[in-house]
């Protein structure tokens, strides 16, 4: 059954039940999204890990299936990013359908200049499979499938581990321990750590089928339709012919009698005709809760993705967020284990991920609040606004059926320096994400193939002469005009005058970026000393 | 879709920051009753047409908001 062939990860007798060294300077819970991208972040930085899951296989249906363009390009820098563009789906045109009528079209056209698309929906279990490819091809990763985390017991400078496997129990000592076990995460229950948050009531139903005639070649969202007129449908195309329906039940349907193959069938019948025919997939009934644990380091036990936060799926905010986690932590823990910053360095993916959380969880709260309105008069709003949308355009854009996951701004971080210069007309300011442009260079294509893991300078110096004096440490990319790339510098070629307009690039203008490709500081024209003070906030020392 | 040509009513968005707005609106009601969301959005409209002046932008947005009763809910 399904079009997905689950594979058996093999399981491996640990060394350490036959005595092998315990100690581990990272060990990673769970091998969902986030666990192994942190993983081959880390990898990709020098630092070896392991990862446990009590598991054997990929997720286990589709579940987040929309791949943001901020994670591809973290996904990008292990080589596994244009395998899920080709797999997936990327090119996206919709109707928006108000009862029986059609109000509005859309058009998801991608910006062009970009290596990515703002998203491709790809199954879950298929991220999986191509990152736990990559992990296993990586000598620095142990993936340990069936490996349950049992025992989590905390020390000042290290936290042992009990893992059962299906030879018995063995003890782990790791120096730092990261949870990406997802919502139940067991680490967090074995330390009884409070998650606090808002449980909503109201159920959904996803379908997953696949067509086996011609499947709809538009996404569609359905308002009041007249084969569930009480509520919202939305659908999403996937890859393998297979589409995501997903049904709003309301807070007082049967979950087990709407789950029914005869009912969920009778209802896309009525969506999709008679002559349509498909196989289902999978199915399940969901009701969702957002919450945020309070601090997301505890001491040597640190918390990434949905087991620190989590937020209804409106706007695929669960596995992006995950990703941005894991690439926030990844290179600031690879300092920390180098000795070249502070433990303290820690506390900014904390503060600089909460707040992550915090806007994530008010984006799709108000996307959940559009298709579930919770009272009269937001119900009554929503509804002006679907009965406006045909006519007028502006109410187009307040249709909230899920915001985009774009990378969230954190601005005060307190590793970002803000601007001293006020004549900014645009380009991403500190405590924001880079932004991609193309370059005509042999070996790459856009301006993210050129950021490597640690920091970079970007400098639009209009001589080589003019260029800033490089920190120890930090890679130079230089749009110059003329002039040949000095040692530590990469020269760029602005090829359609994009890298120059998406950053107001003057001459002289320059920009630090994390290795998390956000921007630390910029300047119109930086100092030395400047430049240094820069780099030591940003990696702890300011 | 152009701007109509018949009036000087905005069809296209005109909000900075779209979610914010409606959201700030939606949740000014959170608490109310239906008789005092009425009463809310009646003070509500005259303080935006006061803003708004024109008195044919606010005829045209009357007519706008009528004629989308009969393609809205129910």
């Amino acid at each position: 059954m399904g079009s997905y062939v689950y594979r058996r990860y093999p399981y491996r007798r640990p060394t350490e039940l036959d005595g092998g060294s315990r100690r581990r300077p990272i060990v990673i819970v769970g091998a969902g999204i986030a666990g192994p991208t942190l993983a081959l972040a880390l990898a990709a930085r020098g630092v070896a890990s392991v990862v446990l899951d009590e598991d054997d296989s990929v997720s286990n249906g589709s579940r987040s299936i929309c791949q943001a363009k901020h994670s591809l390009e973290v996904w990008d820098r292990f080589g596994i990013a244009q395998r899920m563009v080709d797999k997936g789906i990327t090119w996206e045109q919709g109707e928006v359908y108000l009862h029986d009528r059609p109000i509005y079209h859309f058009d998801l056209a991608p910006e062009p200049g970009h290596k990515f698309p703002a998203f491709v929906n790809l199954q879950q279990y298929y991220v999986e499979e191509y990152l736990f490819d990559r992990c296993l091809a990586e000598k620095l990763i142990e993936l340990r499938f069936r490996n349950k985390v049992v025992g989590v017991r905390p020390g000042p400078d290290s936290v042992s581990v009990d893992v059962e496997t299906p030879d018995g129990r063995y003890a782990l000592e790791a120096g730092w321990l990261v949870a990406c076990d997802g919502v139940r995460s067991t680490v967090r229950h074995l330390l009884d750590l409070p998650f606090p948050g808002e449980v909503f009531h109201d159920q959904f139903l996803i379908a997953d089928i696949r067509f086996t005639s011609e499947q709809p070649k538009e996404r569609r969202f359905w308002f009041y339709p007249p084969f569930h007129p009480t509520n919202s449908v939305l659908l999403h195309r996937q890859a393998d012919n297979v589409l995501r329906v997903d049904f709003q039940l309301g807070r007082d349907a049967d979950p087990e009698e709407e789950k029914k193959p005869a009912n969920v069938d009778r209802r896309l019948r009525q969506m999709f005709g008679p002559d349509a025919t498909w196989e289902h997939e999978w199915t399940s009934v969901y009701t969702f809760t957002c919450r945020m644990m309070e601090r997301f380091v505890e001491g040597r036990v640190i918390f990434a993705g949905d087991a620190a936060h989590v937020v209804s799926p409106f706007g695929a905010r669960g596995g992006n967020a995950a990703v941005a986690d894991v690439d926030n932590l990844a290179w600031k823990l690879a300092r920390v284990l180098a000795g070249s910053s502070p433990v303290s360095l820690l506390d900014s993916y904390c503060s600089e991920r909460r707040a992550a959380a915090r806007e994530n969880i008010l984006n799709s709260t108000r996307s959940t609040d559009f298709i579930t309105p919770k009272f009269p008069a937001s119900r009554a709003f929503r509804d002006a606004t679907l009965a406006l949308a045909r006519d007028f355009p502006f109410a187009r854009t307040l249709v909230n059926s899920g915001r985009l996951s774009v990378p969230t701004v954190q601005p005060g971080s307190p590793l970002d320096t803000p601007d001293g210069d006020a004549d900014w007309l645009r380009g991403p300011a500190p405590g924001s994400a880079m932004v991609d442009a193309p370059v005509a260079n042999g070996d790459g294509g856009f301006l993210i193939d050129h950021v490597g893991p640690g920091f970079t300078l970007l400098s639009f110096a209009p001589r080589t002469a003019d260029l800033p004096e490089l920190p120890a440490g930090v890679a130079g990319l230089m749009v110059a005009r003329e002039g040949p790339a000095p040692a530590g510098w990469t020269a760029l070629r602005d090829r359609d005058g994009l890298v120059r307009q998406r950053y107001d690039g003057r001459a002289g203008t320059a920009y630090l970026i994390r290795p998390d490709r956000y921007v630390a500081a910029r300047w119109r024209r930086p100092d030395t000393t400047e430049l240094a003070a820069a780099l030591r906030r940003s990696t702890g020392h300011g | 879709m152009a701007e109509a040509a018949s009036g000087a009513l905005r069809r296209t968005l005109n909000l900075g920051r779209p979610d914010e707005v409606y959201n700030a609106i939606v949740d000014a009601h959170r608490d109310l009753n239906d008789e005092q969301c009425r009463a809310f959005d009646a003070g509500l409209i005259l303080l935006l047409a006061n803003h708004v002046g024109d008195a044919g932008v606010i005829g045209e947005a009357l007519a706008a908001a009528r004629s989308s009763l009969e393609g809205g809910s129910r």
